[in-house]
């Protein structure tokens, strides 16, 4: 085909790249940034962000740990204490997670799937803004009260908010208002990218990239794309009703006018279950291509990895009871979400065999990201057992609102998610920076983090079978809780410590780090096939796919025994990417504005519901430019 | 409105599904669990109101209160959106043929019943509210006017989508290729018109 086509459309093909390549090239003020509508410098700017409002949230972690470190802690008051952990939690699961695992599918989705963008790269910088302004706009509500004396404004209910705490007879003052607001906007943000993540994975592939041939990762957020536009209209619902009882005296969860506050723990489960998987699904995704590249083997079992994945999406759903026990919903209601959670367990155990099958007997490679991914499975799984014993209603009653549910969902949203999250910042770290983060420091980071994490979370499995319970600001001494809680609170430093080795890291590679090629892991996948940084437009010809690894098979046959041989570069086996496209030219998407002034009427109107109509006014009007401009300006120049 | 794909221009999709149609699908599922929240509210409060007003003629402490409910007026008002549906039908039929002139017709006429519709429904909560129904009133309240007037907002914006294409339209940025357009507005428009089949069935029609 390519000698077909001849030396005309090469040119072409040549002019247009060298076009493409000066718009990016010429544009690398603060201002390309504000209007980029590029899949990879939104990653970025989602990657930054989450990790910025990592080290809040982070922060908002070591206060607690201190004020809980000794018996009759003084550094917090209890008013205190409680709008701080409402805002760890909140930070964590919202701005931290989520838009991390986000961060991940805007890097890599198009580029496994051998595209040059998501479907909509404009409705894609609006996910980003907005879920900026809600980030901004959540943490804004520390300033309502008066910081100065010591009063905070954020909100005090507990990141999952149980009616009646908050209402305005419990939680007088707008802490709440703007954590209800707050997550709605992040949810607007949430949903926009799950609708866009899902049409580019079903309709955006490269010629030949079948679903069976789709990189896991892609399937995991496939998945949970579809989890989060299906689970964000229940959370948003229940938000929405919260607001109508605190700003306009609606009675969705007042009990004076037989409301009943139940409604909203069903409402915020069946979304939080589901959340749960938002936030684990993307890190297990990360963990199957990290695992089979440094074993240099191809993921055990990856048909019924898809598959575990796409069951555990539609179980999710039938759950959420376990959350609500002890809520008196009667004994065979608890039995019978006892009984789903414990199957719930099979497709994530599944996973978990098949990643170990993938270790198995492989050539493994000791460098960061594989420990990071060993790391992973082991404090998941030690999670999921725990887990597990929640899924028990009598073992649960017994459990329920202690420390031993601290410790479990630790293990799995910070042992599990966040180890595989740093598995995927060192692996693909040089894919989008060119440098190569230093390996031996991201070793000291992993062995601080790994020992620091278990020192942090192990003895509140203690702490809390010792009758410890949460969200308490103090204890007095006579509890036998002393000694884990000090010991919690060391661990808590210690993964402070080896975070900033972590920091440490990056400004040392960003200075000197070593230059990494489009390959340096011999990876497996389609991005590791074009350079490192990929230019704007990732690849210059879209690739046919032939096979899962695709790009595997292009640089390794197999011997009789199965194991990888080398092609032999320019030899005739090795197939050249072919061309799927035709000879025309790469339009990318032309920069815009508009998706960022549409993001900043969210926060103007929220801020307008609670102070001023007059701001409620200004807000819709700068929503409505915003979508105005969007919709009549014209994606790409022609 | 978002145009398919970076770089890819006018590839054909994966699926052989239009991206925007897609994205339209998908965003209509997730409205149907907005919906489906918000109905759900409704039918567990229902009947479980602390005291007046009530939506249909009840005895409550040895009294007997009239309920608020017209049924005919809402089902005057409930077939003057489902016939908006059938104009929407004939809006698209006329682009995809190419006959502008009467899509622009069809257009307007539809935005026209669906702003019917919406009057209906401000007079309707005006009435309920002289009677006494306010979202702090009772259970009733507050489930009825949260869930009809979520559903009273998402006409209104497709009254505004319908208007915002009519403009376009007589800017000539509206041709028979870009029919896919009005039948994005339109799969919009009949789901909300579907929506409200089901919430005047379950709210209005059947009364325990
Ligand atoms: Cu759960």
């Amino acid at each position: 085909m390519a000698t077909v086509a001849g030396p005309a459309r090469g040119n072409a093909i040549g002019e247009a790249l060298r076009q493409a390549r000066k718009a990016a090239d010429t544009e690398y003020g603060i201002w390309s940034w504000i209007a980029t509508v590029d899949h990879k410098r939104i990653g970025i700017m989602y990657g930054v962000t989450a990790f910025f409002f990592f080290l809040a949230g982070g922060i908002e972690a070591l206060v607690i740990r201190l004020q809980l470190a000794t018996p009759n802690g003084s550094i917090v008051n209890a008013d205190q204490y409680s709008r701080i952990f409402t805002m760890h939690g909140t930070t964590m699961v919202f701005l931290v997670v989520m838009p991390l695992s986000a961060a991940f599918f805007n890097l890599l989705v198009p580029l496994m799937i051998g595209a040059r963008d998501v479907a909509f790269p404009r409705l894609n910088a609006f996910s980003f803004w907005t879920f900026l302004a809600g980030g901004i706009f959540l943490n804004a509500s520390f300033f309502t009260g008066n910081i100065f004396e010591g009063r905070l404004g954020a909100p005090d209910a507990g990141w999952f908010g149980y009616a009646t705490l908050t209402s305005r007879q419990f939680s007088p003052g707008h802490g709440v208002d703007f954590w209800a607001m707050g997550l709605q906007i992040l949810g607007i943000a949430s949903m926009a990218s799950g609708f866009n993540f899902i049409v580019t994975i079903l309709n955006m592939r490269a010629p030949g990239m079948t679903l069976l041939r789709m990189p896991l990762f892609v399937w995991m957020t496939l998945v949970t794309s579809f989890l989060i536009i299906f689970a964000m209209p229940v959370i948003t619902v229940a938000l929405f009703e919260l607001m109508f009882d605190r700003l306009f005296n609606a009675n969705f969860f007042n009990p004076a006018a037989g409301g009943t506050p139940l409604l909203w723990q069903h409402m915020f489960w069946l979304f939080g279950h589901p959340e749960v998987y938002i936030l684990i699904l993307p890190a297990m995704g990360i963990v199957s291509e990290v695992l089979p590249t440094f074993a240099r083997k191809p993921l055990f079992g990856y048909p019924f990895v898809v598959l575990s994945g796409v069951a555990i999406g539609f179980m999710s759903w039938g759950v959420w009871v376990h959350h609500m026990y002890t809520t008196g919903l009667g004994t065979i209601a608890n039995s019978a979400f006892g009984i789903s959670t414990m199957l719930i367990g099979v497709p994530t155990g599944v996973k978990i065999f098949s990643w170990l099958g993938t270790l198995w007997g492989g050539s493994i490679s000791l460098r960061a990201p594989l420990m990071f991914a060993a790391g992973f499975i082991a404090m998941f799984t030690i999670g999921g057992l725990s887990g597990i014993t929640h899924s028990i209603v009598p073992s649960d009653y017994q459990q329920q609102d202690t420390y031993y549910v601290v410790a479990h969902l630790h293990y799995v949203l910070f042992g599990g998610a966040m180890f595989a999250l740093f598995a995927g910042i060192y692996y693909w770290f040089p894919k989008f920076s060119g440098k190569l983060l230093n390996d031996a420091l991201g070793q000291v980071h992993f062995w601080l983090m790994l020992i620091g994490f278990n020192l942090t979370f192990f003895p509140m499995h203690i702490s809390g079978l010792l009758g410890m319970p949460r969200r308490i600001y103090t204890y007095s001494g006579d509890n036998g809780w002393d000694l884990w809680n000090l010991m919690s609170t060391v661990g808590a430093f210690t993964i402070a410590l080896s975070i900033l080795v972590f920091m440490i890291n990056v400004a040392i590679t960003a200075r000197r780090g070593d230059r990494a090629g489009s390959d340096p892991w011999d990876g497996r996948t389609l991005e590791w096939s074009i350079p490192s940084p990929p230019p704007p437009y990732n690849f210059a010809e879209i690739p046919r796919v032939h096979a899962l690894d695709d790009f595997w098979h292009r640089k390794y046959t197999e011997d009789a025994q199965g194991r990888p041989v080398p092609i032999p570069a320019g030899a005739a086996l090795a197939p050249e990417p072919e061309h799927a496209e035709g000879g025309h030219g790469i339009h990318m998407p032309s920069p815009s504005y508009f998706p960022l002034i549409a993001a900043i009427g969210f926060p103007l109107i929220a801020v307008g519901l609670i102070y001023d109509y007059a701001i409620l006014a200004v807000g819709a009007a700068v929503l409505l430019v915003g979508l105005y401009g969007w919709a009549l300006e014209p994606a790409t120049e022609e | 409105m978002e145009h398919a794909a970076a770089g890819s221009g006018h590839l054909e999709t994966s699926t052989g599904l239009d991206n925007r149609k897609l994205l339209m699908w998908l965003f209509l599922g997730s409205e149907c669990l907005f919906f489906g929240s918000l109905i759900a509210a409704y039918l567990l409060y229902r009947d479980r109101s602390l005291g007046p007003p009530f939506p249909s003629d009840r005895v409550f402490n040895g009294v007997h209160y009239e309920g608020l409910f017209d049924i005919p007026f809402t089902s005057v008002s409930a077939f003057v959106l489902l016939m908006s549906s059938v104009t929407m039908v004939l809006a698209l039929a006329a682009i995809q043929r190419g006959n502008r002139r009467s899509m622009q017709v069809w257009l307007l006429t539809t935005a026209l019943l669906g702003t019917l519709f919406v009057s209906g429904q401000a007079y309707e909560f005006t009435v309920f509210h002289r009677e006494g129904l306010s979202l702090g009133s009772n259970l009733f309240g507050t489930t009825f006017f949260v869930l009809t007037g979520f559903h009273g907002a998402h006409v209104t914006i497709g009254v505004l989508i319908l208007l915002s294409l009519l403009a376009m339209s007589f800017q000539g940025r509206i041709q028979q290729k870009d029919s896919l357009n009005v039948e994005l507005a339109g799969l919009y428009w009949h789901f909300v018109d579907v929506v409200w089949i089901v919430i005047f069935t379950l709210v209005y029609l059947i009364q325990p």
